[in-house]
């Protein structure tokens, strides 16, 4: 069969494709940001909480990477408006993908402050510092260092991943494209024109963390 | 309307035999393919090099999601026929080698550069440098991540229920929509993907440490 393309139904909705791109963006950005928080919070309890805590957040942990963001973010928002909590698509998504993203964070950040050696937080006692002085000059520096490729990577892999959010239609760039697809029946003509969208996003951030990289924490590896 | 019982739960469970094949189906030509993209990544020859990066970028930088639309929504336009079995299987494998090749790519690239030059110093050629002195020893590091990888394949052919698949997430929303009771239904629905990944993730976890303790000495 002889099929000819036609974008022009596609490139005709720009403005729409433009505000579901900002939509992902947006959603990508506080998921990062909030998730981050639980991350933290997560990394910090398991290495300083006591037993329960500890027990409770690894609960957490392995229960979210072993099972697929889709049934997650159909949990949320199926499962806890059955039982009286109601929110829409977007909240509930942005829930699916902070609690997501925190379990991944968390152990990316525990392995980061675990990398640093015990023996330069004992010679910052022993100069008498402070703890804070400890975590603020002599842990978080090379621990951030350590762990960006991998928080980072994972940052672009949750951005990728909110396409998932379409099906409860939150109105990002992936339920654009769904609607776009139902319309005009240009199915092939979206979808090429909408993963070439997020490729730009997964390239433009990979490029700008790696200029965040360098503007801070580029420093010669002293081995 | 019905609720839930034995009948669903089995129903959800049987379901799980379908998630396997898919998973089965992606690891296998998943993983054939990621054995091409990562020789083609260390290739001496510039265009092949090229054109594995670009795979790999193309199919990293696009949410799995998309993929799977692009087949199954795309292919009847271009004439082809196609099922949602065909979409899921050639979708995921095509991401699983992206993903794998990358993987594995590192591995490669992780025997030491003295071991290459001396596989060139005795005259290997290329072909026998790979599978008698680079592969071998790759292959052991590579053995923890993979294993650790199975389980986002395993999380990714949930993504299948979105064009149609009956695997257990598509299962779930069938057995959901009869009994609206979506908190029992995807507790279950969790728990079965996790009694499928939680042990692989145990076990990578554990080929981990275990050879970062034996590198390290």
């Amino acid at each position: 069969m002889h099929y000819t393309f036609q974008f022009a139904d596609v490139f005709a909705a720009w403005p729409l494709l433009l505000k579901g791109t900002w939509t992902t963006l947006q959603l990508s950005f506080l998921a990062m940001l909030f998730g981050l928080v639980v991350a933290v919070l997560c990394a910090w309890g398991k290495t300083a909480g006591p037993k329960p805590l500890r027990w409770l957040i690894n609960a957490y942990i392995e229960l979210i990477r072993n099972t697929p963001f889709l049934v997650q973010l159909f949990f949320f928002f199926f499962a806890l408006p059955a039982i009286g909590l109601r929110w829409s698509p977007y909240t509930a998504a942005l829930t699916a993908l902070v609690v997501n993203l925190g379990a991944y964070a968390a152990e990316i950040i525990r392995a980061g402050i675990e990398s640093i050696p015990k023996g330069q937080i004992e010679a910052g006692l022993a100069l008498n510092l402070k703890r804070w002085e400890i975590f603020r000059f002599v842990i978080i520096k090379p621990a951030l260092r350590a762990i960006y490729p991998a928080l980072t990577s994972q940052f672009i892999l949750l951005m990728l991943s909110s396409a998932v959010v379409s099906v409860i239609s939150a109105d990002d760039l992936t339920s654009v494209a769904a609607n776009l697809q139902s319309q005009t029946f240009r199915s092939f003509e979206i979808y090429i024109v909408v993963a070439g969208i997020y490729l730009l996003l997964s390239l433009a951030f990979s490029a700008f963390f790696k200029l965040v990289f360098n503007a801070t924490l580029n420093y010669p590896d002293r081995k | 309307m019905r609720t839930f019982g034995m009948p669903e739960f089995w129903f959800i469970l049987e379901a799980a035999k379908w998630t396997l094949a898919l998973s089965a189906i992606a690891i296998l030509f998943g993983g054939l393919g990621g054995l091409v993209v990562a020789l083609s990544r260390v290739s001496p020859l510039a265009w092949v090099r090229g054109v594995a990066t670009a795979f790999v970028q193309v199919f990293q930088g696009t949410p799995l999601l998309l993929q799977l639309f692009l087949i199954f929504f795309g292919a009847p336009v271009l004439g082809l026929d196609i099922n949602p079995w065909v979409a899921a299987g050639v979708a995921l494998s095509l991401n699983t080698a992206a993903f794998l090749g990358e993987i594995w790519r590192g591995c490669i690239q992780a025997i030491p550069r003295g071991q290459w030059e001396a596989a060139e110093a005795l005259n290997l050629s290329y072909a026998s440098r790979m599978k008698d002195v680079v592969l071998p020893q790759a292959w052991k590091i590579a053995v923890p991540p993979t294993v650790g990888y199975l389980v986002q394949v395993i999380k990714g052919t949930s993504l299948a229920a979105i064009i149609g698949f009956t695997e257990i997430t598509r299962a779930g929303q069938i057995v959901n929509n009869a009994t609206f009771q979506p908190l029992l239904v995807f507790s279950v629905v969790a728990v079965i993907y996790f009694v499928m990944c939680w042990p692989l993730s145990l076990l990578a976890g554990r080929m981990e440490r275990r050879l970062s303790a034996a590198l390290s000495r």
